[in-house]
């Protein structure tokens, strides 16, 4: 806030409350406080625990930023409890603020939950340096400055979890490795003394990898430290392409398909897109196809639209394109 | 009032599988007396895959098509939601590098255009509600869609990431409690239904390579606006459009359910407020038929 008075506002709360010892099922406590535009989440925790709940539990430690143990979700939103300022929760969500574990489904007791899937996953990316390193080096393994770059503060992350359960594809998938595990592969993908082999496999796997990854947004969105993990992932893609890993699958035909399509029309042929990258399987969406092609929704390929000048995007594709497949 | 005028991107999708989108951006335009000259050189946005695959690649191409909005001295308009993502990222991108601008404007130099940073990208949704203006909009209205409950439905790349949404338009948006859609159909006269799924993904991008998780989003979105009682679903975006009007049989197996909605796109909700006929907002090109006129 710009200015320095302190302002108090009644803000309502409603909070999870559940132990899986002794409850069945969870329930919801309200409770009503003065909160001042100093406050963070985490000064709410502690007051409720105070003031009102001694049995009331969840986690923190370094109240700075740094140990990733306090996130919650605030009205379904993944928040860094110590750092999220109250005022601006107020400001997203009114006067009426819900306080929720991470993941209700994974609740141990209040707003502690088990967060076994999300070491599991952390630990199947070898999050790592991978490297024949001389112990007893004669001088320090210098990174330049412009290599250390390249990591693009993938190493901030405090594994605090945010991204991971605001992802809607890690709810679906349980696979699906998600935004904090990408995070640290590409972390130590993109560090020169790495020479794992591995790594980007792995994390180019069908249903595990990134090609699972729906590009909402939400990871980046949530991320306290700013680590912005759709970058990450998108770079991962890539990485496959350049380091020649990248299998032919319907996920990287789909990706290289838009290439070929913009060559011959500068605009996607979408029907002749999903034939690239499904092969025979095309099958499997003839009934939709007749359904949209009765509502007029398909255009027969001797009528695809072709952008105007369409030779200076042929001749750019030629002198800008940087991959191969 | 000044005529507004821009320079409008239509994507691919308006001039392939949602006829009905760019028939209805027409007939708003006119209704609305804005002027959108059509970028008809512009090639595909890349809609983050070719991103996936070549970088740099995808950043010259969309900075030829902001190019040749600069050409015409305009705003390019959008009107969908991961063209405007692809776009205004790249104008991000090079705005803020410039040795990254320069290395694009050398290839773009190949073709006799340059890149220049002089356009700004909004997506039409925003150029109604921050330019045109919501009160104008609800003055205009013949044909108050009142006896109709509205589930908006924002589309992902029109929100997140806020940062881009924020530097690009006028209005804010708050990515967890976003209000234009809503706005917009409190303005046509329509009501507005609140459910959790309005912010949510539709599932399109990986709908080939995980058929499972885009059903069962795309599922998760028409009955979360089931339930709470919307008679039909709106929004910005074709390629939600196309999950939630075309996809509904997948949807309902992957969650066990049965669902189905009537699905507008923005323009033709408020085409239908301003009365135009549903032959100009092509309605017939509905896949789960719009069947309350
Ligand atoms: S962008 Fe991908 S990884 Fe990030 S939250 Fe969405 S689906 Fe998950
Ligand atoms: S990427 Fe960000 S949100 Fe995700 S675990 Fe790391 S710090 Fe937390
Ligand atoms: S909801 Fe779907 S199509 Fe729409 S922006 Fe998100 S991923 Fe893209
Ligand atoms: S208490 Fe350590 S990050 Fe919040």
């Amino acid at each position: 806030m710009s200015t320095n008075t302190i302002t108090t506002q009644k803000v309502n709360f409603k909070v999870f409350r559940f132990n899986a010892d002794e409850d069945y099922l969870p329930y919801y406590e309200n409770y009503t406080m003065d909160i001042t535009s100093e406050e963070v989440v985490l000064d709410v925790l502690n007051r409720i625990k105070w003031d009102h709940d001694g049995s009331f539990s969840y986690r923190r430690s370094c109240r700075h930023g740094i140990c990733g143990a306090c996130a919650i979700k605030v009205n379904g939103r993944s928040t860094l409890a110590c750092k999220e300022s109250m005022t601006t929760m107020i400001e997203y969500f009114g006067n009426d603020i819900t306080l929720e574990p991470l993941s209700t489904k994974r609740a141990i007791k209040d707003m502690i939950i088990d967060k076994a899937d999300f070491w599991e996953k952390h630990a199947a990316v070898t999050p790592y340096l991978v490297a024949d390193i001389d112990e007893c080096p004669s001088c320090e393994n210098l990174v330049s400055p412009h290599d250390a770059e390249e990591l693009n503060e993938a190493d901030l992350c405090i594994q605090c979890g945010a991204c991971h359960y605001a992802c809607p594809v890690v709810e679906i998938n349980s696979d699906f490795f998600g935004p904090a595990a990408f995070a640290a592969a590409y972390r130590f993908e993109a560090d020169v003394r790495d020479n794992d082999t591995q790594r980007l496999i792995n994390v180019n796997e069908e249903k595990q990898g990134v090609w699972d990854c729906a590009k909402c947004f939400e990871c980046a969105e949530v991320c306290p430290k700013d680590i912005n993990p759709i970058e990450k992932i998108t770079k991962l893609h890539q990485m496959a392409f350049k380091k020649g890993v990248a299998k032919n699958n319907v996920a990287t035909r789909h990706a290289v398909g838009f290439l070929h399509s913009i060559k011959k029309h500068g605009m996607l042929d979408e029907g002749g897109l999903v034939l690239y990258s499904e092969g025979p399987s095309i099958i499997k969406h003839i009934p939709v196809a007749l359904q949209m092609f009765k509502k007029g929704k398909i255009i027969m390929p001797w009528n695809m639209p072709k952008s105007d000048n369409l030779d200076e995007i042929q001749k750019l594709i030629k002198s800008s394109s940087t991959v191969k497949f | 009032m000044k005529q507004l005028k821009y320079a409008l991107f239509t994507g691919c999708t308006a001039k392939q599988s949602t006829p009905e989108q760019m028939m209805s951006t027409l007939a708003v335009a006119r209704k609305l007396n804005i002027e959108l000259i059509e970028l008809t050189e512009a090639s595909c946005c890349g809609a983050s895959h070719l991103q996936d695959y070549d970088d740099f690649l995808s950043l010259v191409l969309n900075a030829r098509n902001i190019a040749y909005a600069e050409k015409h001295g305009l705003t390019m308009v959008t009107i969908c939601n991961t063209c405007q993502l692809n776009t205004a990222m790249t104008k991000h991108r090079l705005d803020k590098n410039i040795e990254l601008k320069a290395k694009v404007n050398e290839k773009l130099a190949e073709v006799g255009l340059e890149y220049k940073g002089t356009s700004n990208v909004i997506h039409f949704l925003y150029a109604i509600i921050d330019d045109f203006g919501l009160d104008k909009i609800k003055e205009m209205v013949v044909r108050p869609l009142s006896q109709f409950n509205i589930a908006p439905f924002y589309g992902c790349h029109n929100i997140r990431p806020s940062e881009l949404h924020d530097e690009s338009h006028k209005q804010k948006e708050n990515p967890y409690n976003p209000t234009s859609l809503d706005d917009l159909i409190i303005a046509c006269g329509g009501k507005n239904v609140e459910y959790e799924e309005k912010n949510k993904c539709c599932g399109f991008h990986v709908e080939l390579q995980a058929p499972h998780t885009a059903a069962v989003l795309t599922g998760n979105a028409i009955a979360g606006a089931t339930d709470n009682n919307a008679d039909m679903m709106v929004t910005p975006c074709p390629l939600c459009h196309l999950k939630l009007d075309t996809q509904t049989k997948h949807a309902s197996e992957a969650i066990g359910r049965d669902v189905s909605l009537p699905v507008l796109h923005m323009q033709q909700m408020v085409g239908l407020a301003l009365g135009c006929t549903p032959a100009e907002l092509g309605l017939k090109h509905h896949v789960t038929e719009v069947n309350f006129i």
